[in-house]
């Protein structure tokens, strides 16, 4: 045996990868419901997926709120008896406000779904929002974010989203103590009454199902008036962009570290680079081994880690590098950034590299199809986005055949320096 | 029931095999025996910044991470203040990647020097994005020194202090893997698309011949019962006055460390938990609060923590924390609320164990502190809790003495 010599492998790009298929039926009401009956363990989700993201509101934080005090008093139990009744089966209800959609999710045990489907259903059809559970709710919430403003990289993180898309979209506005303070219950309620109780949902459900699951489904879901008009407002990115811009911002004198932000707008996961993109942001700096975590990280030692990534929003994407470096190191850090840009644009990468990056692709995919709540996940992600499995086999086969040629032209066509915000927080 | 088989090679490294035909993937799970306690009070950090050292490159191997990429696979690692874990998935077709990674590393490191320092800044920088550079970063060094006297859990697992990490010696390094990266004092689980036969051939191949080291026989000073409450108080540039209090409570495999978790969800266990009930929605003291505890090995802590509202006073919070933790320990919990915390922690651990690689990191848990088996066990031994055994010990340990208590205030 000799421990020099790797053991021969399986080259990752040879593998089949198979993403399974997706049921799908439909509630009398018109209602999708996508599901993966599959796993080995007695456990299920459901989830909820509105139309009812921060895009479809008029003034800030309404969808959010709605989104959030849903499960904070209906007609007939208070905050405190959904609570416990959730708590109660062991199941864990959260929800979440993205920009184009707002989700309720149920995680439980199998076998209390029929005890929780009937609660989760008043969430959606008779929520109150207290005026108590209000004034709560907006107390608290601008306490977190007092805490959060001392943190460098959640600043960065909002600035950030501001420059590439301007603080009036849905992509870019951000929270303050003035706009908690304007939630009033009337806006919250009416939100709610055209965005739930009459709004538009899909319904994703995983796991190991109960017996007749379609029937338990139309009969909490499907005779509600809910409907399945997926349309999401026209977004358009009306400011005037100032890219190249450098901007550093001192947001607490002690602090000792600046969190870094160098970002430009891309177009969707629709545009035929998309694809090819993510292989190139996977060199440069989408996984350990890449090309920004070796250099500034491995080689210099100035950050804990530092990272790039294509944002997945629905309409415009973003490409953004980030890392929270020490403060002595920032402008060494942003220089090494450019540097690492301008050698994916001047050098094509290796054969060697290249085939890593596939292989590492290749198999942190199918590690990522792991059980039916990744499955659902992914598929998730293709029919909000308009896509279907093709758009997975295409992913694969782009990860497998893309070129070194292909991707320094792309690096030449998106690594600009001068079409990127460069941001520093400290 | 997670099913296993165990085997030991001659050399004392203790294998064991999940197989899960299931998932496309295997996941190997290298825990070592070694975590911030077993460290000197004068080179805190230690265990943490080795574990860093171990990507560097061994004898053999120059890079640790690219070969294990290019198979498709992806690592990680973690210390705690009483283990030290390193964990790969990869396609199950490249199983042998990974004995070859890891048993080159536990043969030996390269002791690069530059790795040293680069991984020193590393984790300096890790250092001060989790606890310099943030609000209330600093509470659970200050509250680690105020609680525990004797026992090395008074420090982070992170380190007490930057300089400690600065001052690592490349020498410190060789020596502290002698003594901990050995087979003797490691648990090799290996899960997935795997079976036990392939297994125990592989681990022979690679593992069989590395020397087995010495066993490293733990004498740690442990923490007498502290005799009179402890108190500190803080002022610091946070936006939030914030309160902190710390109960000690037992080892992990003291049959009371489950009444104990019990404990911590009937006070905090979600939206209708009793200290967000009253201290949050009816009293509106706080904007947050939680009661969770360390779940360390060797006697822990337990902790009721949270946020002030602006305005409201230290006195007035932990009066009404008091008046909770007066009525659990005066009247028995209802058979509903002992029920809702069980069925919570049945879902809790059903969810745990969904993914292969959790089960292969608690069944290396469970091995080092005994006996893997015990995963299997855990459901009967909460589901075994009583009302009063709750009561009991909710009196015993919410003594006043056996407290600990820091107020940190907002010095605007």
């Amino acid at each position: 045996m000799n421990r020099k010599v790797a053991p021969i492998i399986t080259d990752p790009i040879n593998f089949d990868l198979k993403l399974k298929s997706i049921e799908k039926f439909t509630l009398d009401n018109g209602v999708p419901v996508y599901s993966i009956n599959a796993g080995a363990e007695d456990v299920m989700m459901v989830e909820l997926v509105f139309f009812s993201g921060n895009c479809f509101e008029k003034q800030n934080l309404i969808a959010a709120t709605a989104n959030y005090l849903l499960k904070n008093g209906t007609a007939q139990k208070t905050a405190f008896q959904l609570n416990e009744h959730f708590e109660f089966y062991g199941s864990f209800l959260s929800r979440a406000c993205y920009n184009e959609t707002a989700t309720i999710t149920l995680h439980t045990l199998s076998k209390h779904i029929h005890e929780l489907l009937p609660v989760m259903q008043s969430l959606v059809q008779e929520s109150i929002f207290p005026d108590d559970e209000l004034a709560t709710y907006q107390q608290n919430m601008k306490q977190a974010l007092q805490v959060n403003l001392k943190k460098s990289n959640f600043v960065a993180g909002r600035l950030i989203d501001t420059y590439l898309f301007g603080k009036d979209h849905p992509y870019g506005k951000y929270s303050s103590n003035k706009d908690f303070d304007a939630i009033t219950k009337e806006t919250v309620l009416s939100f709610y009454k055209k965005k739930y109780q009459q709004g538009n949902c899909m319904i994703f459900i995983a796991g190991k199902f109960p017996p007749s699951i379609e029937a338990t489904m139309n009969n909490f879901f499907g005779k509600l008036s809910i409907g399945n008009n997926f349309k999401i407002p026209e977004m358009p990115l009306s400011f005037i962009e100032k890219p190249g811009e450098k901007i550093n911002i001192i947001n607490d004198e002690t602090g000792v570290q600046a969190s870094i932000r160098i970002a430009r707008r891309m177009p969707n996961r629709h545009h035929p680079d998309f694809q090819k993109l993510m292989v190139l942001n996977t060199i440069f700096g989408g996984y350990f081994g890449s090309r920004l975590m070796k250099n500034i990280r491995e080689d210099k030692g100035y950050t804990y880690g530092i990272h790039s990534s294509l944002q997945n929003h629905i309409q415009h994407s973003a490409w953004i590098i980030g890392a929270d470096v020490g403060k002595d190191v920032c402008q060494a850090t942003i220089e090494e950034i450019y540097k690492e840009m301008k050698i994916m644009k001047e050098n094509s990468v290796s054969e060697d590299e290249l085939m890593l990056v596939k292989n590492y692709m290749i198999g942190s995919i199918l590690g990522d199809l792991d059980g039916p709540f990744q499955i659902i996940a992914r598929w998730k992600n293709y029919i909000l986005n308009n896509l279907n499995e093709n758009y997975f086999y295409e992913a694969i086969q782009t990860i497998k055949s893309t070129s070194a040629e292909e991707l320094q032209s792309l690096a030449k066509k998106y690594l600009n320096p001068e079409e990127f915000y460069e941001l520093s927080v400290i | 029931m997670i099913q296993f088989d165990k085997f030991s090679l001659g050399n004392g490294l203790r294998v064991i095999v999940h197989t899960d035909t299931t998932t496309p993937m295997a996941v190997v799970n290298i825990m070592y025996d070694v975590g911030a306690r077993d460290e000197s009070p004068l080179q805190t950090g230690f265990a943490h910044l080795f574990e860093h050292l171990m990507f560097g490159g061994s004898t053999n191997i120059p890079n640790y991470d690219a070969p294990l990429q290019r198979a498709g696979g992806e690592n990680n690692a973690y210390t705690t203040n009483d283990l030290t874990n390193f964990y790969i998935q990869l396609p199950a077709e490249n199983l042998e990647t990974a004995f070859w990674l890891e048993s080159d590393r536990m043969l030996s490191l390269a002791f690069n020097k530059k790795s040293l320092e680069v991984q020193r800044k590393v984790v300096c920088e890790e250092f001060k994005e989790h606890y310099l550079n943030k609000p209330y970063g600093d509470v659970w060094h200050k509250m680690r020194e105020l609680a525990y006297t004797a026992h090395p859990y008074k420090w982070m697992t992170i380190g007490k202090e930057l300089s400690h990490i600065e001052n690592a010696k490349l020498e410190d390094v060789k020596n502290f893997f002698t003594k901990h990266y050995c087979p003797v004092n490691a648990i090799l689980v290996v899960a997935g698309n795997v079976s036990t036969e392939k297994v125990k051939q592989l681990t022979e191949k690679w593992f069989g011949n590395i020397p087995s080291g010495e066993k490293y026989i733990r004498n740690l000073p442990q923490e007498p019962t502290q005799a009179e409450a402890k108190r500190l108080k803080v002022v610091a540039d946070v936006p939030l006055d914030a309160f902190y209090k710390c109960w000690h409570i037992y080892p992990r495999l003291d049959q009371r460390y489950y009444i104990i978790d019990l404990i911590t969800e009937v006070l905090s266990g979600g939206g209708s938990s009793r200290l967000y009930q009253s201290l949050v929605k009816e009293k509106k003291l706080m904007s947050s609060i939680d009661c969770y505890h360390t779940g360390s090995f060797d006697a822990g802590l337990l902790s009721i923590e949270g946020k002030l509202i602006k305005g409201m006073s230290m006195e007035s919070v932990e009066g009404a924390i008091n008046e909770e933790i007066e009525k659990i320990c005066k009247e028995l919990i209802s058979n509903t609320e002992l029920q809702k915390v069980k069925n919570q922690t049945e879902s809790l651990l059903a969810f745990e164990d969904l993914s292969v690689m959790n089960r292969a990191n608690s069944l290396a848990l469970y091995e080092i502190l005994g006996n893997a088996n015990l995963m299997n066990e855990e459901w009967e031994k909460y589901n075994a809790v009583t009302a009063i055994d709750i009561q009991q010990e909710c009196n015993i340990i919410f003594r006043e003495s056996n407290s600990n208590t820091l107020c940190y205030y907002s010095k605007n």
